[in-house]
């Protein structure tokens, strides 16, 4: 049996209907990692020994009759998540040598729930970035395509999962962080509600934005991990207290009459014309399914992206200041005085990225600009999640292209930062008004996936669900396995 | 915007970074096209528009003031580059 290609569920079913065990299934894709993960570095870290652990851990569980939804399901972390005992890097050479003390919330519910931790995925250093090669460790490459790209900043996650390295991976989301990578990979990623998932043990960039989601290879695997990933938490003083739906039981749900928008604004300058032709098939689709579909306006979409690199820099260069070399994480050689120590040590601990991205912040903090940018962007939010709700008064769901290109090459968008952050364009804005999306493959440009988004309303994470599962039941793009992967 | 040199520094010094000279003509250019970028913000009048903070608008929770956590000091401290019986070290600050 080729276990690699299982996903989440049939890897779960296979379990518990004995036909493989937990060790099995983690030692053969170990092996796997071993073998392949040479071409895409798409971990960080591998935990071997205690992914052997945990595995023999779920077979003693299960043969006494305990076992969980995941247990024995291996899955992989972005390390962006703390985990105890295990270095956490954010992909920085400032946590380069971080053991982190404590397990993040996350973390913590997929133990509970039996999953199996192969290891820690690569990524933008500290989630800065929409192509993963601004991460200490090297860039990752795209499994349908080596010389490009797989996205970012969650593009080890997302890599690992289209390479069949593992079958899920957690990520997180601040811009697109999931919804992006999983479109430049060919898979089903989600960002859920803000709030939904719980930020705690989440190495913070942007506090307003961040969120965490999983990687999958279709919407039943997402919702299955959903399942484990979302609920309150007291850690987590933005955790939204409210019960959390079991999204598996309505992936099946008729899309008879749903109401999908399509918004002018995702269709425009900019849109490759390969990308657009595939999501207007998928668009076919889900008429034939029975939803109705017309045309919305998001008038303030433009406005997203400069409002966004004044709330993302500015809640960045307040998170990372604690960053000084003097509790954990890099400490430059022989200070000369205290200014010395945090000015050296954050000069040479973080990346160029990360570095532009704290200046812009405190610049645009800094005595006297308040007004003029931090106050501005916050209206500008105010206006651009209006235009959501004005949408949601007509229309359940918005459809549109998750990125603007398929994965473009290594190195094209480094040297321009403007350019790197258009690839943004379309996610941006959900993540300024809180609201949940997915990006699901809806077809092919050339030989790389298309990524195609859907938005709802708060809490809608079960409607978006079903609706990307019943297009998956009419499609197979979710199931195309990169050259050299199968 | 046009930043020059001098205010490259200037946020530097601010955001307690360390830039090498060579990088310098680098983040002065970029950080004007991201400036620029953002000035988009200024097409849109917003007088009048209610600022938004929290995605849902909600109000952040309390918890009640109680201990909830044991003393882990060895644990955090295990990880930190320099401690000296139970307390972080750093270069003299008082003369």
């Amino acid at each position: 049996m080729s276990l690699h290609r299982l996903g989440v569920r049939q890897l779960a079913d296979a379990l518990a209907r004995g036909e493989c065990s937990s060790v099995e299934l983690t030692q053969a894709l170990l092996a796997r990692i071993r073998r392949l993960d040479g071409d895409f570095n798409s971990f960080i870290t591998v935990t071997e020994e205690q992914a052997l652990d945990q595995a023999a851990e779920a077979d003693r569980r299960r043969a006494a009759g305990e076992a969980g939804p995941l247990t024995g399901v291996p899955i992989a972390h972005k390390d962006i998540f703390c985990t105890d005992g295990v270095r956490t890097s954010c992909a920085s050479r400032m946590l380069d040598n971080f053991i982190a003390p404590y397990d993040a919330t996350v973390v913590q519910r997929f133990k509970a729930a039996g999953a199996v931790m192969l290891g820690k995925t690569n990524m933008d250093e500290f989630a800065m970035g929409s192509s993963n090669e601004t991460s200490y460790y090297g860039p990752v490459r795209n499994p349908w395509d080596r010389e490009r790209v797989p996205g970012g900043s969650s593009g080890g996650s997302a890599a690992a999962v289209a390479a069949r390295l593992v079958p899920a991976a957690t990520g997180t989301d601040t811009g697109g962080s999931i919804r992006q990578p999983a479109a430049l990979c060919g898979l089903t990623g989600v960002k859920p509600t803000y709030g939904r998932v719980s930020r705690y043990g989440m190495i913070a960039f942007a506090s307003s934005l961040d969120q965490g989601g999983p990687l999958c290879r279709s919407a039943e695997d997402a919702a299955l991990i959903l399942e484990v990933m979302a609920g309150f938490d007291p850690r987590d003083s933005t955790s939204v207290d409210r019960p959390v739906p079991r999204y598996s039981a309505t992936l099946g749900d008729s899309l008879e009459g749903l109401e999908i928008g399509l918004p002018q604004e995702y269709f425009g300058d900019g849109l490759e014309p390969a990308v657009a032709a595939a999501v207007e098939q998928a668009v076919r689709v889900f008429e034939r399914l029975g939803a109705r579909v017309r045309q919305i306006r998001l008038p303030n979409t433009a406005l997203a992206v400069p409002t966004y690199y004044v709330v993302a820099p500015a809640e960045c260069s307040s998170n990372l200041s604690r960053y000084d070399g003097v509790r954990f994480g890099y400490r430059c050689r022989d200070p000369e005085d205290l200014m010395d120590l945090y000015k050296r040590t954050r000069g040479e601990g973080f990346g160029a990225e990360v570095k532009r991205r704290i200046m812009v912040g405190t610049y645009v903090l800094s005595a006297g600009y308040y007004d003029a940018y931090y106050l501005k962007a916050q209206k500008l939010r105010r206006l651009i999640s209006a235009d959501f709700q004005a949408a949601f008064a007509e229309v359940d769901v918005i459809l549109g292209p998750t990125s603007p290109t398929p994965a473009f090459p290594l190195g094209a968008r480094l040297e321009d930062p403007i350019q790197m952050y258009l690839s943004d364009i379309y996610t941006i804005a959900a993540n300024l008004a809180g609201l949940p999306a997915l990006s699901i493959p809806c077809g092919f440009a050339g030989h790389l996936p298309v990524g195609l988004q859907l938005i709802g309303d708060y809490f809608s994470e079960g409607r978006l669900l079903n609706a990307a599962h019943r297009y998956q039941q009419e499609t197979d793009w979710h199931e195309r396995i990169p050259p050299g992967c199968e | 915007m046009a930043l020059t040199r001098s205010d490259v520094e200037k946020i530097a010094h601010l955001a307690r970074l360390a830039l090498d000279e060579e990088d310098i003509p680098r983040y002065t250019r970029t950080l004007s096209d991201i400036l620029d970028l953002v000035a988009q913000m200024n097409a849109v009048d917003t007088h009048g528009v209610e600022p938004m903070a929290h995605p849902l608008d909600e109000v952040q929770r309390l918890r009640p003031d109680e201990v909830t956590e044991g003393d882990q000091r060895d644990k955090f401290q295990a990880i930190a580059p320099l401690v000296q019986d139970g307390l972080y070290l750093v270069p003299k600050v008082i003369e």
